[in-house]
């Protein structure tokens, strides 16, 4: 059958010669080439002391985050537990009172937040859906624990240190 | 029979019972370190420092497993198995000459627990018997994919033996003693009588024939397909798990260790190196014995290094593949081997 365009290879089934037949020449071969790969640099990475490099689109722990002012964003509107896939995001809101005007920027503020890392996947569509740019999945990965209920995190662990300023 | 031979013979059996259970334990260890480094990572790496106390994780991990006993297995052969795998391998180190006669004082104390004058038939008998260990433990797991590792396990063991006792028969013909001691005295020093003293100098292609069917017997890769993991779900020992499982590995390890211990004596001089003489004089009779011993150990590490460096290289063979080799090369070989040495005996021994 004539070949379509010229780009196909015949290969060469020669029998093998009494040295290939042997198969010891190059069983030493086979033994030598894993005998160098003894002394190449090793590709493991020694986590949790060295961590491997993160992508830009990297999505790890959530943090809720502070304005320029240092007061907390999140004003428990609900937008992120609806949109997640996994139900992981709890809430409860709560009433900003009158000496509170420098911790929350609005009047409704989120008491209780509570994610399950159960639950989560991770997938980012919380961070997608807050309307107030208040949480955003810039965190390290998680790291194990024992028990189930050590992994509902509060927000003691997801909002991000107070500011300085 | 004298109380301190008792003693002696006792506290022999007792230590190198001690030194393969350790060297087998730290098989483990050096299984996956040298597995990792010929594939260009770190082993084990946590547990105490460069992962030195792994074994113990690992013996640890094997106690507190649960045992689990199938229930439509025979209960009694289901722990038969792999005990009797353990002790076939472990009776093996028995005729294997340490080292010299130490002389403490005036006693004469023989490095070998036995030293019987059919010391490399006691050792095939012991290999034969570890077929036993295999076949058990299949049949008594209830399992077809374990029955049919096992029935592959069986053929391969006994298929090799021939190929190894054959291949044995030329190096009898060149030293004419069956004792492991008298292997080990022919091979002294380094040189002699104008070639190399040591047998795989005088005997090339029966080391040859003997590495390949000890690979055989251990069940090691090119030849493990009875425990091939990803063909036969893990063959005769799918079923175990806890410390029989334990028991089949480590009976794997002990079996290594012993077949480099063979090999060493058999054909690498054993207990002897170049120098031993002025090493003799300069120690003396009580402690030249110890530096033979050791440098039958490291002569054992390179050994199980060598072992390890063939499993992490070569692919495994095919079932018909295995068989062809070991009945159509390697006996057809060992008897080629065993005509040349003839022909050249009579040839030494009448015109030269």
């Amino acid at each position: 059958m004539e070949s379509l365009s010229n780009r196909k290879k015949v290969l060469e089934q020669k029998p093998m010669t009494f040295w290939e037949r042997m198969y010891l020449p190059s069983i030493m071969k086979g033994l030598a080439i894993t005998f160098r790969h003894m002394f190449v640099k090793k590709e493991t990475i020694f986590y949790p002391e060295q961590k491997r490099p993160v992508s830009e689109n990297w999505r790890g722990l959530h943090s809720l985050k502070r304005d320029e002012h240092g007061r907390e964003r999140c004003t428990a509107c609900g937008l992120c537990a609806l949109a997640c896939p996994a139900e992981a995001i709890t809430m409860t809101a709560a009433e900003r009172q009158k000496g509170e005007e420098n911790l929350y920027r609005e009047e409704k503020y989120a008491a209780v937040y509570e994610i399950n890392m159960l639950r989560c996947i991770f997938c980012g569509l919380c961070e997608e859906a807050c309307p107030k740019e208040a949480i955003y999945l810039d965190g390290p990965v998680v790291s194990a624990d024992y028990l189930r209920k050590d992994f509902i995190y509060g927000k003691d662990k997801l909002v991000e240190a107070p500011l300085k300023s | 029979m004298e109380s301190a031979f008792l003693i002696e013979k006792l506290v022999l059996a007792v230590v190198i019972f001690a030194i393969s259970l350790g060297v087998a334990a730290y098989s483990t260890l050096a299984e996956r370190k040298i597995a990792a480094f010929l594939q260009g990572r770190v082993g084990p790496h946590r547990a105490g420092p460069h992962g030195m106390l792994q074994p113990l994780a690992d013996g640890g991990k094997m106690f507190f497993k649960e045992e689990i006993i199938p229930a439509e297995s025979n209960a009694f052969l289901f722990i038969m198995g792999p005990s009797l795998a353990l002790l076939t391998a472990l009776i093996g180190s028995a005729v294997i000459p340490w080292g010299q006669t130490m002389k403490i004082g005036d006693l004469n104390i023989d490095l070998q627990v036995a030293d019987i004058n059919v010391g490399i038939l006691y050792v095939f008998g012991v290999v034969s018997l570890g077929v036993y260990g295999i076949m058990i433990g299949g049949w008594s797991s209830n399992n077809k994919f374990s029955l049919m590792g096992a029935i592959r396990a069986a053929s391969q063991n006994i298929s090799y033996e021939i190929a190894m006792g054959l291949s044995l028969i030329a190096l009898l013909m060149v030293s004419g003693s069956l004792s492991l001691r008298d292997i080990a005295e022919q091979q002294h020093g380094f040189w002699s009588d104008g070639w190399f003293s040591w047998y795989v100098f005088k005997q090339p292609l029966g080391f040859l024939l003997f590495l390949i069917c000890a690979f055989a017997e251990c069940n090691r890769t090119p030849f493990d397909l009875p425990e091939s993991e990803n063909e036969l779900v893990a063959g005769y020992h799918t079923e175990y798990s806890g410390f029989k499982l334990g028991a089949f590995l480590f009976a794997e390890y002990i079996n290594m260790f012993v077949s480099s211990a063979v090999m060493a004596t058999l054909f690498w001089g054993g207990y002897n190196y170049p120098g031993m003489d002025w090493v003799h004089e300069i120690l003396g009779a009580s402690l030249a014995p110890l530096v033979g011993f050791v440098v039958l150990l490291i002569k054992i590490f390179c050994f199980i290094f060598f072992f390890m460096w063939i499993r992490w290289t070569i692919p495994r063979f095919r079932y018909d593949q295995l068989m062809n080799l070991g009945w159509k090369v390697l006996i057809p070989l060992a008897i080629t081997n065993i005509v040349l040495t003839g022909i050249w005996i009579t040839v030494k021994d009448n015109l030269l």
